[in-house]
């Protein structure tokens, strides 16, 4: 058997290399190198792109375009009654890839579970921190260190797993890009080798692609993988030529050097739209691009001086203006697409005369304050200096005076978070799972000093925030989070400012790609017509 | 000539202490710092933060981390990215063979061009092509590097179809490299059509690299000869009746050309500068586009180190140019 899949390996690779006569082959242009390979170190979406979501899988999946979950690895799975334990049995029969620097001898059981879980948690483990100063930032930032008390192997097909507190959101949290399970029989040869950095510069895992070449800042290379679970892909070669200007990547499709690209700039859409061997798909973002006003900080911790400031500004020519039309006018801290959104709220409506008035009535009277614009572009909010700019201009019309700030970006977000930083301060976020939870954390009161920079705890919308986390039943969360939403914006501690939509171009040959709501980019299902 | 080359040699290693100073300040000194940029928009606890910090030892005075750094140096050790976990000088030795690629392609398109041009136009002084030949120089060596690496993209790859947008080679032919040279690697690869391609996809890049360059080189060509020109052994030559192309070419060309050599050196320090911009354009794999890369995630280890291997290698060949003058001119060697 072994063998044969040796065999099958050098078959693979000296087919790759020699380049195979009528191989289907998709280039995708993409937008930065990764990292590694390892799915979880990493916290870049270039980096799940180019490995938890070609090379890997996870025991959830998300379907292909939604939020909702499906088996995955898992191809079932109970939780206790008081949602402490999770038991999943695993799909049996899953390969790991051949390829020629490793030959599985077993198929996936319980132990890679464990393992692809505890390198993340045990200090103990020699796995743990095999890459220099890895943080494994994404199993810590989704409080999993807290949250799992322990991962039991009940036999080879069942795995069991034990939390300290019920965690709602723990299933989508599975269908992550950290969660990815990798193969424990692969570590262990790396481990008697010597050669812990290879596992993540030649990676091995269960998904649809198996990982054949990366020159670096260049191209990564993968093959359809013979033995998926899912069944074998349509195209044959999959081949990432990074690219990271967009203006680069966009001539690059229409030469035809590549199929599909990412994240082109505004400025290029109309152009690639109008190409007549394209097509660009387009849909709503699970974003939001918002301005945070520091509710601690006079006069800021006046409600009615929030609400104010949110009736000056005019969102519709800022969407016009910035979004060049790509995006909707944000009225909750969730985007429409989300479930849990509440329709029934109304915006603040665009009123300077009112605005005017009300900062009269709170007694604000020559008001100078900081906008905070970022220094990049960001999907949820692609120039945050024009945004800045014409907030100011609102802001001027009300008799406010506000001056731009802006910082290196790793700076910014710093200062940012400083609890007497003066002004308002824009930022924004894309969804990592679908969850509600993942977007009201930011404004949770343990969010502060991290993610919360309106510095605004309010313990009527922290009380809904943990009973919605405790809550199993979706309808009964739906109404806790509708609830939410009504205190955040009778409260107003963002003015919420845009939903943005995600293009994603690609030549018309190119079929059954599904533009992600979580924003990865993922090539199963994909053909490609000749 | 050896005593020459030691009292080079001697300079150098101050300068390389002082380089290795300036690029472990230069990156500590730019706002924001690696743990923030590593942990992204979702932020890092305070207590997670001081961990870090404390693990890559970024918390120790500034002198120890130096001394602790040029210490690993002199060892040959120049530190794991803190982005990729993978040694700088492995990521350095597999990007830099593209730079070098491109960059002796550049130069070599900027000597070529740049120097007939300028003796043409110092020869033919005030006509119609000195002044064109300096009118494209002067624009040359304005034009923004981005600008026009993306104006000749869109003409000549999406416009006209005449050559590729980006890359080193067209993705159909894939073969592990062997020298890390595309024009070498292709040749010997075996596959038809795999140089034609990596010629193909040179073309652009280092007509836009060598642009700069270029123009420096007319521009200095040109002036050294007209200083040369007017000398009174050159009135000599030609008053013994010598032809005009024997005159040029012997005895006013080659004593024209120790500034020619000189800024042709200094163009070195240019390449580099212009790989980082031309390697982004034209996504280009070798150490502009890496050096950029880190310094926007604060990659300290690597930026720091990068220059200073960056600097070793201006150095060197700084020094191979100062060795040339002596050859070209003994007098230099005297003093």
């Amino acid at each position: 058997m072994k063998k044969k899949l040796t065999f099958a390996a050098a078959l693979l690779a000296a087919s790759v290399l020699g380049g195979v006569a009528n191989a289907k082959q998709l280039v995708y242009c993409s937008e930065a190198s990764p990292a590694g390979f390892d799915p979880s170190p990493w916290s870049g979406g270039n980096d799940f792109d180019a490995s938890s979501r070609t090379i890997y899988s996870r025991l959830v999946e998300f379907e292909h375009g939604k939020t909702t979950i499906s088996p995955g690895l898992a191809e079932s799975w109970t939780v206790s009654d008081d949602g402490l334990e999770y038991t999943f049995k695993l799909r049996p029969g899953v390969k790991f890839q051949t390829t020629d620097y490793f030959t599985p001898t077993r198929d996936l059981n319980a132990d890679d579970v464990i393992f692809s879980f505890e390198r993340q948690w045990k200090k103990e483990s020699p796995w743990y921190s095999y890459l220099e100063g890895t943080g494994w930032e994404y199993f810590t930032g989704m409080g999993f260190p807290d949250l799992l008390k322990e991962i039991v192997k009940v036999d080879d097909l069942t795995v069991k797993f034990v939390l300290n507190k019920p965690e709602v959101a723990f299933l989508p949290d599975l269908g992550m890009d950290f969660a990815s399970i990798v193969s424990k029989e692969y570590a262990d040869q790396l481990d008697k080798a010597g050669t812990r950095q290879q596992f993540t510069q030649k990676p091995v895992g269960t998904g649809p692609f198996q990982f054949v070449d990366y020159q670096v800042d260049a191209v990564v290379r993968y093959a359809a993988w013979d033995g998926y679970y899912g069944g074998r892909q349509k195209i044959d070669d999959l081949i990432f030529a990074i690219t990271p200007d967009p203006a680069v990547r966009a001539q690059k499709l229409k030469a035809g050097e590549c199929d599909i690209m990412s994240y082109p700039a505004p400025a290029d859409i109309a152009g690639l739209q109008a190409d007549a061997n394209l097509k660009v798909d387009e849909q709503e973002g699970l974003n939001i691009g918002y301005m945070a006003y520091n509710t601690t900080q006079p006069p800021f911790d006046k409600v009615e001086v929030r609400k104010a400031l949110n009736m000056a500004v005019n969102k519709k020519a800022i969407i016009d203006a910035v979004y060049q039309g790509a995006g909707a006018p944000a009225i909750n801290p969730i985007p429409p697409t989300m479930w849990s959104y509440n329709k029934d709220i109304k915006d603040d409506p665009y009123d300077p005369e009112a605005a005017k008035k009300m900062l009269a009535d709170a007694g604000v009277k020559d008001l100078s304050m900081k906008i905070w614009a970022m220094p990049v572009s960001r999907p949820y909010n692609p120039n945050a200096q024009r945004v800045a700019e014409l907030i100011q201009a609102d802001y001027a019309a009300v008799g406010v005076k506000a001056e731009i700030v802006s910082y290196e970006w790793t700076e910014y977000r710093q200062r940012g978070k400083a609890k007497d930083r003066d002004g308002a301060f824009q930022l924004g976020w894309t969804g990592d799972n679908g969850d509600p939870d993942n977007f009201f954390f930011l404004l949770g009161c343990d969010a502060i000093g991290q993610s919360n920079y309106a510095i605004w705890c309010n313990q009527e919308f922290e009380a809904l925030l943990k009973k919605g986390k405790a809550t199993t039943d979706v309808a009964e969360r739906t109404k806790i989070y509708e609830e939410a939403q009504v205190v955040f914006k009778r409260e107003a501690p963002w003015l919420t400012i845009a939903h943005s939509k995600v293009f994603m171009p690609m030549n018309k040959k190119v079929s059954g790609f599904v533009m992600d709501p979580l924003g990865i980019h993922r090539f199963d299902g994909v053909d490609v017509t000749e | 000539m050896l005593r020459y080359l030691l009292h080079k040699l001697a300079l150098i290693i101050p300068t390389v202490f002082g380089i290795s100073l300036a690029a472990f300040a230069f990156v500590r000194l730019l706002p924001g710092d690696p743990i923030l940029a590593l942990a992204g928009e979702r932020g890092v606890s305070p207590e997670r933060y001081a961990q870090l910090i404390e693990q890559f030892g970024y918390n120790r005075p500034y002198v120890i981390q130096y001394l602790e750094y040029i210490g690993r140096v002199l060892t040959g050790d120049f530190g794991i990215s803190i982005a990729t976990k993978r040694p700088v000088l492995g990521e350095f030795q597999a990007l830099f063979p593209a730079t070098l690629e491109l960059a002796t392609v550049a130069l070599i398109i900027a000597v070529l061009l740049g120097i007939p041009a300028g003796i043409f136009a110092a020869v033919k002084r005030g006509s119609w092509f000195d002044q064109a030949t300096m009118g494209v120089a002067l624009t040359g060596y304005s034009m923004p590097i981005f600008w026009w690496g993306l104006l000749l993209i869109i003409f000549f790859s999406g416009y006209l179809g005449w050559t590729p947008v980006s890359g080193r080679i067209g993705l159909q032919y894939f073969f592990r490299p062997t020298t890390g040279f595309m024009l070498i690697d292709s040749l010997i690869s075996g596959r038809s059509g795999a140089f034609k391609s990596a010629v193909s996809h040179l073309i652009l890049p280092s007509i836009v690299l060598a642009t700069i360059p270029l123009a420096v080189i007319a521009r200095q060509t040109r002036s050294a000869m007209l200083e040369v020109l007017g000398e009174d052994y050159v009135r000599t030559a030609r008053a013994k009746g010598l032809a005009p192309r024997r005159v040029i070419g012997l005895h006013a060309f080659r004593n024209a050309l120790i500034p020619v050599v000189t800024t042709i050196g200094l163009q070195v320090g240019t390449l580099m500068a212009g790989a980082i911009l031309t390697e982004t354009i034209f996504s280009w794999p070798g150490i502009g586009k890496w050096m950029i890369d880190a310094i926007g995630k604060r990659d300290y280890v690597v930026v720091q180190s990068g220059l200073l291997i960056i600097a070793l290698i201006v150095m060197a060949v700084n020094l191979i140019v100062d060795v040339l003058y002596a050859v070209i001119n003994p007098r230099i060697r005297v003093q």
